[in-house]
């Protein structure tokens, strides 16, 4: 290493002159603030931080200097230095941040226009309340059975205790598949599950059979002549109207709401001994409408109740044909309409509406009924 | 059976002041389907009125008035104007005064019509609620009938109320005024009086001649003759009126005996002309060849399974359903034999049906009729012939009964408090059946319980009904230490058979509204089956994909099959057809859905829906070469496993299948550019949605098929099995059912590819090491599908390659006319290392070589 060199006069060597260093600085400083965009803070960064910036040159003149005064020179360009880089970089931030700003303002657009991918379609909603009551059951620990739409006459008819010349079985408008004596149907209820149920499960069983059946009715506002049934059944040790009964709260509760409740009224089904029909207690006025011509109710007619579906305990003989052991078991088994469901609950006014497949009518429900 | 109240009163002392929708809300919760109730809706003042004068006065319209006065029991006559003509001086006349409301809501006030003031109005049936008396002009009463200034609305019943009652299979006895008194007296817990329970004066012998050849259809046959009637008598306006409320028209005074007394006591009667009758009366089947005119004058050629009523002459009757128009009572009738009998139900019903013919009598023998009626409504029949037609009823009677005497069923006390799980006392059980008319005794010694009663064995019934807790002993203060009833029906309640109809009778006298609601204990289950979860899956996938769900009727026929363009011979021709269609046109159950789906968008785009994503499932019914008939076994014990087995292998196979129609655009053209138009595409890919959905990958590859485009149709597969098809519909299709040009279908066989789906899905590693991307290009012929060549770039990538996808197709003048190039992403990546660069070009080499032998594709550089 060699001494430092006494006789170097730094006043000769211009721009390491600390006046001349402020200079550079202050100007450096000064283009930074003036640079009005990006651009023009690149070009004062060239300029000011760049290779032939005055600071650059002066550092570059350090090395010339007597040691001696190599470290004051350093020490002042290099406090310059960090001076002009911190202003760079507060003037960067601020212009970018205008920058971006302004871009940003620049991309704004109107969230309301549509865009062109699909919207979401829609379930039909006596699909959704399908399944909305397989839910119910479920919960329940109840099984979903299902079975098939061109039926064994025997199973829609004989072994639910439709005699075959009685007046019960011609009352349900059958359609017969040809030929004549083929001995098969369109189910014309649901009931077939449950008769096959029976005879391929053991007791206990607690199904729901939501379906598809069929009658010969003219399609008009309130029938048709394709439409949708749930119907439950349970065969277990020691059942009771009394369970039915428990179980078609439960139901209503669950479809219509807390505090509903079901009504029974007698009623006849061959395959059901005792029958009843099962009445609703209108979710809408729930019952004041009775006797309140100020407050009419048109969900229930104020009548306080709806008419909802069939029901009993299942007729020991519909038992034994299946195969069920009478003296050890006993059942209870229920029925609605769906389409009707829908109309009282969903204000559905005219049943061509819900056959018809006019998407519309799918469109309005989306995915909830 | 309409039933007005004033006659319900005859037999029931309901309370004062009830009506009829009282009665009806008693009725319904005793369990009769009470329809409507049909108020008159009459209020007064309305009066008897004598005709003192009348002037004919003609009218510039043509028709001519009469400006009458009427003696209305005040000291000045009431006039009137009537359009009626059918009417004298000194007629009495039913006249309703200003401030009166007629049935229908019709408010009378005095009014200035054809020149005069008329004040009120001389009433027809039609007018006062009674319906059509066939007069043609206004109600005249009989002499004596009542006195003028006399309350009309009381003297001809008109303010009755009517209630109309839907009868259930089960309750034959309902279909009379007798039959709804009981339950109505029950109901309110009145004294009942019984219709039936009336003297008897024939002798039970010298009846006419009558010989029953079939005991088993006919149980019992009753005469009684009645002589010197005068058959123009006119029936007596309360019968008429009577008649007319339950929704008979009056005709002669024979017919509407007979059909007043079949609807007190629900016994169909039949008349004939005594005169007109030859030889004894023989109840037989019928012969071939015979035929019998009826007496709504059609000739019917009668079936060997027919019972007749016969004479010398032939058929004079069906039993049951219709008598025969060559030995009706007519008008010059004096003497008159009266048939009062009880045919069997199945033999009726089906002559009924055979006849297509279903009157007031073959309904009420198709629910069975009281076997121990029939002397009693002869004698009723009788007795009011003689009163109103003027006979003679003569003590000579037939009577042949053969019937068995109704059956003890043995039932346990508590059986109905078993079957309800309600705390019904054994004392009130008692009380109930006795209302309903059973007799109840102590069976005979050793007898055990009736079969068929649910349940009462159980050693675990785990509910015993509140109130009853010594069931072995309950009722016994009746029948010492002895639970088993022998309980008797009522004659009139042949539905009472096993121990729960006597449950059904005792729960609903108890009330259904007194049963504890108890909510059972399912023992478990295992929720939905995995053929049920995947169906909401594709449901939701496909409205995720912005399809909406519909429903359509699965009926079709040959037109449905000509639009979708099947050939002749193709399979989805042969359907399971319906005996009974709903409409000839569509005599098939749907093998497509897509016959009818079409349909269903063809309705929307007719509604203008014109860009249309819709779906559907539903089942195809598709019919088995050697179909067999269903067998119908015995309902008295469970079908032998051979027996159900036979009963399912019967039916036609019916999978569930899923349908998809896209017509118009995708989306519509918009501020983002032009519309995107559906096409064939849109269609595979939601077929692909669908199998995701499921969990299965399937094979794709062009084919040929109705009702799609020849060129632009993909057959899916899974494991080698065809499962269904998508593409654009053919141009004639689209044609056919009004659908834009380049609508799309698929359907896709549900239940196949559930089926196919995983068991589970085992979850594998994947690699954290870097991707290596290389594309490829290769022009191949023009027919050699995508799927084949990405297929032979994966077998020769091996397992480093982590993905392939086509990014790009080019077809042109650069690679030469029956060319293309497809141009491939590869990924490559291993599970435990970076990929070196030689690695990855050799295993994109492979790759390329495997195309190159199977298909001479040709690697495009640059
Ligand atoms: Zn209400």
């Amino acid at each position: 290493m060699s001494g430092p060199n006494t006789e170097y006069d730094p006043v000769e060597v211009t721009p390491l002159h600390a006046v001349e260093v402020e200079r550079s600085r202050d100007e450096a400083l000064d283009a930074f603030t003036k640079a009005a965009d990006l651009a023009a803070l690149q070009e004062a960064k060239v300029a000011h931080l760049g290779e032939k910036s005055p600071i650059a040159l002066a550092n570059r003149e350090i090395g010339a200097l007597p040691p001696q005064a190599r470290k004051e020179a350093g020490q002042r360009i290099g406090s310059a230095r960090k001076a002009i880089n911190e202003a760079f970089a507060g003037r960067l931030t601020v212009l970018e941040a205008e920058h971006e700003e302004r871009m940003l303002a620049t991309e704004r657009v109107d969230v309301t226009l549509p865009w062109h991918t699909p919207q979401l379609g829609a379930r039909h909603p006596l699909s959704l309340i399908s399944e909305q009551v397989a839910d119910v059951f479920t919960a329940l620990g109840w099984d979903v059975a299902e079975g098939p739409e061109i039926e064994a006459e025997w199973l829609n008819f004989d072994a639910l205790n439709f005699q075959p010349d009685h007046p019960a079985r011609q009352m349900q408008d059958t359609f017969f598949v040809e030929p004549a004596g083929s001995g098969k149907v369109l189910r014309t209820h649901t009931s077939p599950v449950q008769a096959r149920s029976m005879l391929t499960r053991k007791p206990p069983i607690y199904v729901i059979c939501p379906g598809r059946v069929f009658r010969t009715d003219e399609l008009d506002a309130t029938h048709t002549p394709v439409f949708y049934q749930v119907e439950g059944l349970v065969v277990d040790e020691g059942i009771t109207l009394a369970h039915l009964k428990g179980t078609l709260d439960h139901f209503v509760v669950s479809m219509f709401g807390e505090g509903l409740e079901a009504r029974l009224r007698p009623n006849f089904f061959p395959f059901t001994e005792p029958s009843a029909e099962v009445d609703l207690k209108c979710f809408v006025c729930r019952g004041e409408s009775v006797g309140n011509p100020d407050r009419p109710c048109r969900t229930c007619g104020s009548e306080g109740w709806i008419e909802w579906g069939g029901c009993g305990v299942v007729n020991p003989r519909v038992l034994r044909a299946c195969g069920i052991d009478t003296d050890r078991y006993s059942g209870f088994a229920f029925g609605m309409g769906l389409e009707r469901t829908l109309m009282f609950r969903n204000g559905v006014e005219d049943m061509r509406d819900m056959v018809e497949g006019d998407v519309r009518f799918s469109r309005q429900f989306g995915m909830e009924i | 059976m309409r039933v007005p109240l004033s006659w319900l009163r005859e037999y029931v002392e309901l309370p004062a002041g009830v009506t009829g929708r009282d009665v009806a809300a008693k009725l319904i919760r005793a369990g009769l389907e009470v329809e409507t109730v049909e108020e008159s809706g009459l209020t007064g003042p309305l009066v008897v009125g004598k005709v003192l004068t009348y002037e004919n006065e003609p009218q510039k319209n043509g028709k001519t008035i009469r400006w009458c006065s009427l003696d209305i029991g005040k000291e000045e006559p009431q006039w009137v104007v009537c359009g009626a003509h059918n009417f004298e001086v000194g007629d009495l006349v039913v006249v309703v005064l200003p401030g009166a409301v007629l049935p229908g809501g019709f408010a009378i006030s005095a009014r200035k019509t054809y020149g005069h003031v008329s004040n009120g109005m001389i009433c027809s049936s039609v007018e006062l609620g009674l319906g059509d008396d066939g007069s043609d002009g206004i109600v005249v009463l009989e002499a004596g009938e009542g006195t003028p200034g006399d309350d009309a609305i009381e003297l001809l019943s008109l303010s009755d109320d009517v209630l109309d009652i839907a009868v259930t299979p089960d309750r034959g006895y309902c279909l009379s005024i007798r039959g709804v008194a009981r339950e109505a007296a029950t109901a309110y817990g009145v004294a009942l009086k019984d219709a039936a329970d009336l003297p008897l004066t024939g002798s039970a012998a010298d009846g006419y001649p009558v010989r029953v050849d079939d005991a088993a259809a006919c149980s019992v046959f009753v005469t009684r003759t009645v002589t010197g009637i005068d058959a123009k008598a006119l029936s007596p306006r309360w019968m008429q009126k009577r008649l007319q409320a339950a929704g008979m028209r009056p005709i002669s005074i024979g017919v509407d005996i007979t059909n007043y007394v079949m609807l007190e006591l629900g016994q169909p009667i039949h008349g004939y002309d005594k005169a007109r009758l030859s030889g004894d009366i023989v109840v037989r089947r019928a012969e071939a060849g015979e035929k019998l005119v009826t007496l709504d004058d059609q000739t019917r050629e009668l079936d060997a399974e027919d019972l007749l009523i016969t004479d010398d002459s032939g058929p004079i009757g069906i039993a049951g359903v219709m008598g025969g128009a060559s030995t009706e009572i007519s008008e010059t009738t004096t003497d008159v034999v009266i048939e009062a009998a009880h045919f069997d139900p199945i033999v009726i019903a089906r002559a009924s049906r055979r006849h297509k013919l279903s009157s007031e009598a073959s309904r009420r023998f198709e629910r069975e009729v009281d076997p121990q009626l029939p002397r009693y409504a002869a004698q009723r029949v009788a007795d009011l012939l003689a009163e109103h037609a003027g006979g003679t009823v003569l003590p000579d009677e037939t009577v042949i009964d053969t019937h068995p005497a109704p059956a003890p069923v043995v039932i346990r006390g508590d059986h109905a408090a078993r079957v309800s799980g309600a705390p019904i006392a054994v004392e009130d059980a008692i009380a109930h059946l006795e209302a309903v008319g059973c007799t109840l005794g102590a069976p005979a010694t050793g007898a055990t319980a009736a079969p068929l009663a649910v349940g009462v064995h159980s050693s675990s019934l785990n509910f015993l009904p509140a109130g009853i807790t010594d069931p072995e002993n309950a009722g016994c203060e009746r029948f010492e230490g002895d639970d088993l009833w022998a309980v008797t029906p009522p004659s009139w309640r042949p539905d009472l058979r096993d121990p729960n109809d006597f449950a059904e009778e005792v729960i609903r006298l108890f009330g259904f509204d007194n049963v504890p609601s108890v909510l059972p204990k399912a023992p478990g289950g295992q929720g939905l089956t995995v053929s049920q979860q995947r169906r909401r899956r594709v449901a939701t996938a496909l409205v995720g994909a912005g399809l909406s769900e519909v429903v359509s009727y699965p009926f079709t026929g040959a037109a449905d099959f000509d639009a979708l363009g099947l050939p002749a011979d193709d399979v989805r021709r042969t359907t399971v057809k319906l005996v009974n269609p709903l409409s000839d046109e569509e005599p098939s159950m749907q093998t497509t859905l897509l016959a009818t789906l079409l349909r269903t968008a063809e309705r929307n785009v007719g509604r203008g829906a014109t860009d249309l994503a819709i779906f559907q499932t539903g089942l195809v019914f598709l019919p088995k070469a050697d179909a067999t008939p269903a067998p119908l076994p015995a309902v008295e014990s469970r079908p032998s496993d051979a027996e159900v087995q036979s009963l399912y292998d019967a039916l036609p196979a019916q999978p569930l299948h899923v349908g998809v129609v896209l017509t118009g655009a995708l989306a519509p053209a918009g501020w983002w550019g032009k519309s995107r138009p559906v096409s064939w595409a849109d269609a595979v890919q939601i077929a692909r949605l669908i199998t995701a959905a499921v969990g299965v990958e399937p094979t794709v590859r062009n084919t040929e098929l109705a009702p799609w485009h020849p060129g632009r149709c993909a057959e899916f597969s899974v494991d080698g099995k065809v499962v269904g098809h998508a593409g654009e519909l053919h141009p004639k299709v689209c044609q056919a059912f009004g659908l834009p040009t380049r609508s799309s279908a698929v359907e896709l066989d549900l239940d196949a590819l559930i089926a196919a789906g995983p068991e589970s899905i085992t979850a594998a590693p994947f690699s954290s090491y870097p991707v290596a991307k290389e594309d490829v290009a290769l022009i191949v012929a023009e027919d050699v599908a995508a799927a084949a060549v990405e297929a032979a770039l994966v077998e020769g990538a091996g397992e480093l390659l982590e993905s392939v996808r086509l990014f790009d197709l080019y077809t042109g003048e650069q690679i030469g006319a029956g060319k293309k190039s497809l141009a491939f992403a590869l990924r490559f990546r291993a599970a435990d290392r970076t990929l070196k660069e030689n690695e990855v070009s050799e295993a994109r080499q492979a790759a390329v070589q495997v195309a190159v032998e199977r298909f001479g594709a040709v690697q495009r550089v640059g």
